[in-house]
């Protein structure tokens, strides 16, 4: 499975370190939120509220330069609008990873 | 060029923000999790250009923009290429970009907001009180902007921090003063009678010394507006 990298942080950041640094914070702060908020409205049966979570999800996503598993975000998206689960598990490993990865920075 | 990010996701703000500061004519002045607080910036204060994001709970990018009377330049961004289409219904929006953004495409997104003609700059949008049209008020309560038809208010009374509107169907309670929707409403129908309220004209019933009698309600005219109401009626 890919793995997550910092290559559009620092793309877009000029080199400014401290910029990167905070924005890395505001993402380890903001996307176990997301993640918790997507698991309820999981839970819930909330299948419309979870695509919602989902297509936020996805921007962090691809921040972390996941592009094949931001192709399998949209897809579980459009399945979660049509109150189907398909991709759930797949989601699940791609939130696994960046909680992994988001732990070592 | 002054411009607000909106945006409920705070890393897509703080990305914009960053993106922001690599080109020199951009000025951002506040930063907005949500719509409905921009659209009370906006009541305030001018802007030239506007990064919007259009997937938002409660009070979408789209739902935004209907509500501006004279919208200012409108960079949207997006995690979903799906509303390019929709975008253009809207002469305002200037670019569509699709996140993640990168530098060069956000530059090239201020090119193009350069270069477009820059409309009626917009000191308000609908905050609790702005008109839309002629007849509409739109009033923010519990963070959803309700229509209210003007000609059916016949009431309005000040309460500490907030205002009762009265129609001929509903009553409404804003987080507002008298003073806002005084400027909101049109003189040729209501008047300030008393420091706490304002009456529909066309609504009263009758009179009687220091007070008037609309609907149901006996309100008390002070003694330097009532000359000013004295004026208004076709009196006999």
């Amino acid at each position: 499975m890919e793995q997550p990298n910092l290559s559009y942080i620092q793309s877009m950041s000029g080199g400014n370190e401290e910029f990167e640094q905070k924005l890395i914070g505001i993402i380890k702060k903001e996307f176990p939120l997301e993640k918790q908020e997507y698991r309820g409205n999981i839970s819930a049966g909330n299948y419309k509220l979870a695509a919602s979570n989902v297509h936020k999800l996805k921007h962090k996503i691809s921040i972390l330069g996941l592009e094949r598993s931001y192709e399998v975000a949209v897809n579980y998206e459009d399945s979660l609008i049509e109150h189907k689960t398909d991709g759930q598990e797949d989601f699940e490993a791609i939130l696994q990873i960046m909680t992994d990865f988001l732990k070592t920075l | 060029m002054n411009c607000i990010i909106i945006d409920d996701e705070a890393t897509a703000r703080a990305i914009i923000a960053q993106l922001c500061t690599n080109i020199p004519e951009l000025n951002v002045l506040e930063e907005f999790p949500n719509a409905i607080q921009a659209i009370k910036y906006l009541n305030q204060n001018e802007v030239d250009l506007i990064f919007l994001d259009i997937h938002m709970p409660d009070f979408t990018g789209f739902d935004f923009i209907e509500t501006l009377k004279n919208p200012p330049k409108i960079v949207l961004t997006t995690s979903d290429p799906n509303f390019a289409i929709q975008a253009f219904e809207y002469d305002c929006i200037v670019d569509y970009l699709v996140k993640p953004i990168g530098l060069e495409r956000f530059s090239k997104a201020i090119d193009k907001a350069k270069a477009v003609k820059s409309p009626t700059k917009t000191k308000a949008a609908s905050d609790k009180v702005e008109t839309s049209s002629g007849n509409d008020l739109y009033v923010n309560i519990d963070r959803r902007l309700i229509k209210i038809d003007i000609p059916s208010i016949y009431l309005v009374e000040a309460k500490g921090d907030y205002i009762h509107v009265k129609t001929e169907d509903k009553n409404y309670t804003v987080h507002s003063t008298l003073k806002k929707i005084e400027e909101k409403l049109p003189d040729s129908l209501f008047l300030k009678v008393h420091r706490s309220y304002i009456i529909n004209v066309d609504k009263i019933i009758d009179i009687e010394d220091n007070s008037v009698l609309i609907k149901k309600d006996v309100i008390p005219v002070s003694r330097s507006n009532r000359p000013e109401l004295m004026k208004r009626l076709n009196l006999l």
